[in-house]
């Protein structure tokens, strides 16, 4: 169906990982079916929702519109890695006190696009706050709460509190 | 915001989600997350005609593909047929003779892997005798129309008429009398997470069932019938659930029929995940309702008589459709005094894919209707917008009271008043109201509207409520419930109520998932109801197992039961605190003391079945809520007016709501500004399906607009503290109400900005640059 297999190496969250795959597999379909990393949420597969929203060699991208083979020799970082064991991140600590989180379908990709925006500015204003996270579609919990948790989360790195 | 209510341990402050921590790292299981071993995939054929005869399927090429398990049509369920209630039971599992909408599923699939599945859909050959089709209600009711369903002449699917009072003779009496019609328009559901299922047999008497519903005890009894399995050997498990806003996460997909019967033919789990295309195109949809409301008025703005005449589109199948009208006109006595009422709705099939219940279920056609109306009425008077909402509420009855409707419902508590007052001295409506509203190609608005749920919904059949507590020896405890968590919180509330009763904290207390095999049967999440019953009923188990505890407790501090009380983690005698044991040293004592004593507290919620005369589908009279939910909010809007674009401000946006008693208030906040207003705008200003002929022309988040990020306003919520005597703690819904009061206020403030009156949702920029240039014409 999708082609003869072809190898795939790169880094998932720090491990590097080997595999073969098909050309047309998206690098969605690895991560949660290869690799059973399903934090990372399918939702759309057209590239509207966001939610499954990873970091590309820091860069926060739509894992359903990329070929896994696209992902050879990079480094990618899934929700699974961003928690330092059962510390969780800033960005994640925030979003859990400030209750941002409903049903949470949509909170993986709200976490990979704020990491990717503070990796990059560690000092957002909320307009940079919105544009990152523009991508990532939220059915309940709404915006607000999201922006104010990645505002708190922005301070705190950066306030090394 | 997050301020701290009433005198709890637990309650009435910001409470952290039980579930939290597993959603923020990723390790939350969906239903597509789940994997089973020996699984296969599933993949639903769908019919390419919105209105056809089936003449024959031939499945067997399909069967020859290599890695094809399992073939399933329509014939396989022998003519069994399901609905939302006994006498709507119009659908099949897999179309067999005749398809109702486009894409109806008619066969499915099972193999070793997807992309099998879908090839083997590909191989299967069904032959179709188009018929011709009708796609909007006014096509449907034509006499002539073709038939959607054979035996439904006039393509009816259920029709309302209710008169209370006079209101033809109020209405010829009134000072002024408005008639306008309003629009609402076919909307998704909005989740992100589409539907998906893993189903399997244990043994061929026992089915499990995996899927995203928030209503597991729907399928469980759906599909104990569909299969002849008894209940007992019908288990259904709720993963974690990505949103659900009412219809399909409540009953079934052809998917969920499917995979159940893969399974059981492959003998082999099956799993079958909906794509975002399929949910966007054969999921339950929001009614597009073409509501005419005539209002009557005294010269004081004071409201005399309602008619509403409603025609409705229900699509393929009747499913919740009886339900969405009735609630239409059951609230109209709320939350503004209505002396004269008279409601005829009618809704109407068609070979559009089917509506059901959406969040605001029914009552959010009406509530825009009569808002924006209200504002039209205020005008014509020259009386104060906020001010002609004061003069027609229904006061806060006092303590004790209650305040019967024009249709016989019940309210306690009513919020409205105090509601619409902290919103305008929020926004400032008496200086904002003068300032100028036009700056260059910019129009500012600023629009208000109430709003008002039922909460606690009662229904006659399948309203069970019930919670068990059961005290483990080292002092932890599990909560079980058959109600289920879509997102909105219950299951911490639950908890929490559960630790309030004990004089435990949350951290004691364990939910797991709703699992028909150890929870008890619940209707799950709709109408609003899960807090204030399933709350009820965690109050109730939690006072059954402090009972059994407290009569040890009693024996051995040597005081009298009534005596002992239960607070941070300490049993003591009321009158010396000294005389104390902690919980944990009482538990395991209780434990030991006689062996094989197990602490399990049951409970029920009473009020679902026994507080109200239950509502009469055919007068429209009687409660339909245990209590009813207020909310007043104001909008503000700025509308570009050379490309008719609006979009929220982030000041002057301010929701009041009255919920009761926020238990907990970093939840209730959260609810109003996602689940309400953020809603409420997609709305009013975004979202519509666009249909040609049965064919959805959006069926992607790309097309089919939703607000994001940039869109939403940032958003004030305020409390309105009522405590309704029927809620546990006095908790009513939180923000389902919201959720309807949101659109007209948005139009109210378009109208405001603008002097033009949008009157069919949403407004898009294409629809108010017309209005616009209309309004420049004359």
């Amino acid at each position: 169906m999708k082609g003869e297999l072809r190898d795939l190496k790169f880094t998932v969250n720090g491990r590097p990982v080997e595999l073969k795959v098909k050309p047309k597999t998206l690098l969605m379909e690895v991560l949660r079916y290869d690799l059973g990393l399903t934090g990372t949420r399918s939702g759309c597969e057209v590239s509207a929702c966001g939610a499954c929203t990873i970091n590309f060699d820091g860069m926060a991208v739509r894992a359903c519109s990329i070929l896994a083979l696209q992902a050879n020799g990079h480094e990618v970082v899934t929700i699974e890695g961003v928690a330092d064991g059962e510390k969780l991140h800033p960005i994640q600590q925030a979003m859990v006190d400030h209750g941002a989180i409903e049903c949470g379908f949509c909170t993986s990709g709200m976490v990979m696009s704020a990491r990717a925006l503070l990796t990059e500015n560690a000092k957002p204003t909320r307009d940079d706050i919105k544009k990152a996270i523009q991508g990532n579609l939220c059915a309940d919990s709404g915006y607000t709460k999201y922006i104010e948790a990645i505002e708190i989360a922005a301070r705190k790195i950066g306030g090394g509190e | 915001m997050s301020e701290t209510f009433g005198n709890f341990s637990v309650l009435g402050k910001p409470i952290r989600r039980v579930d939290a921590k597993a959603k923020v790292t990723g390790q939350a299981k969906y239903a597509a997350d789940t994997e089973v071993a020996n699984m296969l995939w599933g993949f639903v054929k769908r019919s390419p005609h919105p209105h056809a005869r089936i003449l024959n399927i031939d499945t067997s090429k399909a069967e020859r593909l290599p890695g094809v398990k399992a073939i399933t049509t329509g014939k396989d369920f022998g003519g069994f047929k399901w609905g939302w209630s006994n006498p709507t039971r119009d659908e099949e599992p897999l179309a067999v003779n005749k398809v109702r909408y486009l894409y109806e599923g008619v066969a499915a699939v099972a193999a070793i892997d997807k992309d099998i599945a879908e090839e083997a859909c590909d191989l299967i050959e069904v032959e179709y005798e188009p018929l011709p089709g009708v796609f909007d209600p006014f096509e449907a009711m034509k006499e002539g129309a073709p038939l959607v369903h054979d035996n439904r002449p006039g393509n009816i699917t259920v029709e309302y008429h209710w008169n209370f009072g006079d209101a033809e003779k109020a209405l010829a009496n009134s000072h002024l009398v408005r008639k306008d019609t309003f629009q609402t328009p076919r909307m998704a559901k909005g989740y992100i997470e589409p539907p998906a299922v893993v189903a399997y047999w244990p043994d061929p008497n026992r089915l499990v069932y995996i899927g995203a519903k928030g209503s597991p005890y729907f399928p469980y009894r759906i599909l104990s019938r569909c299969f002849n399995l008894p209940l007992s050997n019908v288990r259904i498990i709720a993963p974690f659930i990505g949103c659900d806003f009412g219809g399909t996460k409540n009953d079934m997909t052809n998917g969920d029929f499917s995979a159940v019967m893969l399974a059981k033919k492959a003998g082999r789990p099956v799993k079958i995940v909906s794509s975002q295309f399929d949910a966007l195109t054969t999921d339950l949809r929001r009614h597009p309702m073409w509501i005419t409301m005539t209002t009557g008025v005294t010269k004081d703005g004071i409201i005399t008589a309602i008619h509403n005449e409603i025609v409705s589109d229900g699509g393929a199948y009747t499913r919740m459709s009886p339900l969405t009208h009735f609630l239409t006109g059951i609230c109209m006595g709320m939350p503004y005094h209505l002396p004269n009422f008279k409601h005829d709705v009618a809704c109407y099939f068609t070979n559009n894919p089917s509506s059901a219940a959406m969040r605001g279920h029914g009552i959010y056609h009406t509530a825009f209707a009569r808002e924006c109306q209200m504002d039209m009425i205020a005008d014509e008077l020259g009386i104060d917008r906020v001010e002609i909402r004061l003069r027609n509420v229904i006061k806060n009855p006092e303590p004790g009271t209650i305040y019967e409707t024009i249709n016989g419902a019940h309210i306690a508590t009513a919020g409205t008043e105090e509601c619409l007052k902290k919103v305008s001295a929020a926004v400032k409506w008496g200086e904002t109201k003068k300032r100028e509203k036009v700056k260059g190609n910019k129009a500012y608005g600023l629009g208000f509207a109430t709003g008002c749920y039922l909460s606690g919904t009662q229904l006659s059949a399948h309203n069970a409520c019930a919670a068990i507590v059961r005290v483990c020896e080292d002092g932890s405890v599990n909560y079980l419930t058959g109600a289920t968590d879509v997102g909105m919180g219950s299951d911490t509330v639950g908890s929490a109520i559960v630790a309030e009763v004990l004089g435990i904290t949350i951290d004691d207390v364990d939910i797991k998932r709703v699992d028909t095999a150890f929870t008890p049967a619940d209707p799950g999440s709709y109408g609003s109801r899960v807090t204030v019953l399933a709350g009820e009923a965690a109050i109730n188990a939690a006072e059954d197992a402090k009972h059994q505890l407290r009569e040890f407790a009693a024996r051995k501090l040597g005081a009298m039961e009534d005596e002992i009380v239960f607070k941070d983690k300490q049993v003591f005698v009321k009158s010396n605190r000294a005389r104390s044991m902690s919980w944990d040293r009482l538990v395991r004592m209780a434990c030991y003391d006689a062996p094989g004593r197990v602490i399990i507290g049951r409970g029920h919620s009473k009020r679902a079945t026994d507080l109200h005369t239950l509502a009469d589908f055919s007068t429209g009279k009687g409660d339909i809520g245990t209590n009813y939910s207020f909310t007043a909010q104001a909008v503000q809007i700025e509308v570009d007016t050379e490309t008719g674009v609006v979009r929220c401000t982030d000041d002057n946006n301010v929701i009041a709501h009255d919920c009761g008693f926020p238990l907990n208030t970093q939840a209730v906040e959260t609810q109003c500004l996602g689940g309400s207003y953020h809603q409420g705008i997609a709305a009013a200003l975004y979202e519509e399906f666009k249909m040609d002929k049965g064919l959805t022309l959006n069926p992607n988040f790309v097309d089919y607009l939703r607000p994001r990020a940039y869109e939403a306003p940032m958003t004030e919520v305020q409390h309105v503290i009522t405590n309704d005597p029927f809620g546990p703690f006095g908790a009513k819904e939180a923000s389902e109400g919201s959720t309807c009061s949101a659109p007209p206020a948005l139009i109210n403030a378009i109208h405001d900005a603008t002097g033009v009156w949008v009157k069919d949702l949403p407004a898009q920029p294409e629809k108010v640059y017309w209005a616009l240039k209309g309004k420049k014409k004359k």
